[in-house]
């Protein structure tokens, strides 16, 4: 009984093994597929621009709202402390350096998977189960150059900028609360911010960051996807497991691009 | 019996296939000649699909020759396969329209990823698939504002789009309501004719079947059972034919999925 039951147990960490390591495998011949096509894919803009209003521009209000949220709770927080050392006038410095070295980036890329690339993840995933892909592979014409390419390409395109556009509206709406309702020095909130952000140190980097996570954000979208069980429940648990790996995968890329970048600056 | 000379325009050779362990197709042997109409019969999960699949390069047989138009398609590079497929029209089971387009851009579609024509030339080209069909007037709906028998119909303009050599149906009839079936195998059958095509229709519908096909092969057990005219179902005392075609419950396609005892398994 005893050599049964361990031998069950070895034997479903086998296979639970086995499959991810099929996985693994699977998802790397598919990225290679992927970067096949892309010169191909690249070509059509008229195919990338529409993914790009889909995915990038109708992700602009909810990125927009958040980002001047994010930088009024910043201004409080960052007031509140700021102002026991008596230096209430670097908030402008210590709001736009979180935004753009690590909030921006990063609340951008979570807030793109919840919004646009669990829609991508979906999408596909329908297309699959009701065949479409099947149909235009059986028309000669390649469903990853047309259908995969050009939304793996528009969430590389877009992160870059909305994670701008969300950094521009979190200083806003940092402005708003320690300018006008605090009562900061407008000068010096703007200065102190003038003198301390580096574009080369922060803005670039903070672009950067931002751009691998688009191509994370893009790559688990589409794959999970193409590869979704044809049924509802194959496509809601492949668009709940995009937003949950794309979450991790952002996270964890930050940590380890942040230590790169700015491990050692001062 | 023809041996796949010039005539020929499907053949399959001795042609294996299974999926996750399980044997799909066990030797199939199948020459079809241009201009033919053949319908391929057989009980759901007996690999008509897969033979679509094959036949159309989407899936590689283990074992056997896959010859389209004298092209050995399981060998074909991604290239070669394209070429290939750019004269093979396939209606899909439901259709598969692009949801996103519109009836007027699904019938185009084709035609404007495989051709440098200009809009001006597409236009009168998408408008005469559209009025064969008898969906002139729809250019302009989605596909979720079609019906399902609509749907089949515009799927069936965009298969055409290209005047393709063959064409593949599978499960044309499904889900439809009688009069689109009887309007969708005369559609069939009118397009087969103007174009020179030669059609498979995978199919469960006997009566449709019957009216359309110029022979009927009939699949049991990933292997061809009968290969018959018409004209023959219907005195056919064959048990499986006439299981087939009666609509019988039971006979040698079993009613029961395999089970323990009945008795048995009751008292525990």
């Amino acid at each position: 009984m005893m050599g049964q039951s361990l031998y069950d147990f070895f034997e479903r960490r086998g296979r639970a093994v086995r499959v991810g390591i099929e996985r693994l495998g699977i998802a790397a011949r598919f990225t290679g597929a992927l970067l096949g096509v892309l010169l191909q894919a690249i070509r059509r803009t008229a195919l990338i621009i529409r993914e790009l209003y889909f995915s990038g521009v109708r992700s602009l209000l909810i990125v927009a709202v958040s980002g001047v949220f994010v930088g009024m709770v910043l201004a409080v927080q960052g007031y509140e402390v700021l102002q026991r050392y008596g230096s209430a006038e670097s908030l402008g410095v210590i709001v736009a350096l979180s935004l753009v070295r690590e909030l921006g980036p990063v609340v951008t890329a979570l807030l793109f998977a919840g919004r646009a690339s669990s829609a991508v993840t979906a999408e596909i995933g329908l297309m699959r189960a009701t065949e479409q892909l099947a149909a235009m592979d059986m028309m000669a014409v390649d469903p990853m150059a047309r259908v995969v390419a050009p939304r793996f390409l528009a969430a590389i395109f877009s992160m870059p900028i909305l994670t701008l556009i969300f950094s521009s509206a979190g200083v806003i709406g940092a402005w708003i609360i320690g300018v006008r309702l605090i009562g900061i020095d407008d000068g010096a909130f703007w200065s102190q911010m003038q003198a301390n952000v580096d574009l080369r140190i922060d803005i670039v980097n903070g672009l950067i960051k931002s751009a691998v996570f688009g191509v994370a954000l893009g790559l688990v979208s589409v794959f999970e996807g193409y590869f979704a069980a044809p049924t509802a429940e194959g496509v809601a648990s492949a668009t709940t497991r995009t937003v949950v790996i794309s979450s991790l995968a952002v996270l964890l890329l930050d940590f380890v691009l942040t230590v790169m970048m700015f491990r050692g600056l001062s | 019996m023809d041996d796949g000379g010039p005539t020929a325009m499907i053949d399959l050779r001795d042609v294996r296939f299974s999926y996750g362990g399980r044997t799909i197709l066990n030797g199939i042997t199948l020459t079809i000649k241009r201009g033919e109409i053949v319908a391929v019969m057989g009980g759901s999960g007996g690999g008509k699909t897969t033979l679509l699949g094959l036949i159309g390069g989407r899936l590689k047989p283990d074992a056997g020759e896959v010859i389209v138009d004298g092209q050995n398609v399981p060998r074909l590079n991604k290239a070669a396969l394209y070429a290939l497929r750019r004269r093979i029209g396939m209606l899909f089971q439901f259709g598969a329209l692009f949801t996103d387009l519109s009836v007027y851009d699904n019938v185009a579609f084709p035609l404007r990823e495989q051709t440098d024509l200009p809009d001006a030339l597409i236009d009168p080209l998408v408008l005469m698939k559209l009025e064969a069909v008898g969906l002139r007037g729809a250019k302009d709906l989605m596909p979720a504002e079609l019906s399902g028998g609509m749907a089949r119909r515009i799927a069936l303009a965009r298969a055409v789009a290209l005047d393709p050599a063959v064409m593949l149906y599978d499960e044309p009839f499904t889900g439809l309501d009688p009069i689109s079936i009887g309007i969708i195998g005369r559609l069939i059958k009118r397009l087969h004719r103007a174009l020179g095509m030669t059609s498979i229709i995978v199919t469960h519908d006997i009566n449709e079947t019957l009216r359309l096909a110029d022979r009927i092969v009939v699949l049991a057990n990933g292997r061809i059972h009968r290969d018959l005219k018409p004209e023959d179902v219907t005195s056919s005392d064959d048990p499986f034919i006439r299981q087939f075609a009666d609509g019988l419950p039971d006979g040698p396609v079993p009613f029961h999925y395999p089970a323990p005892d009945y008795a048995a398994e009751l008292i525990g």
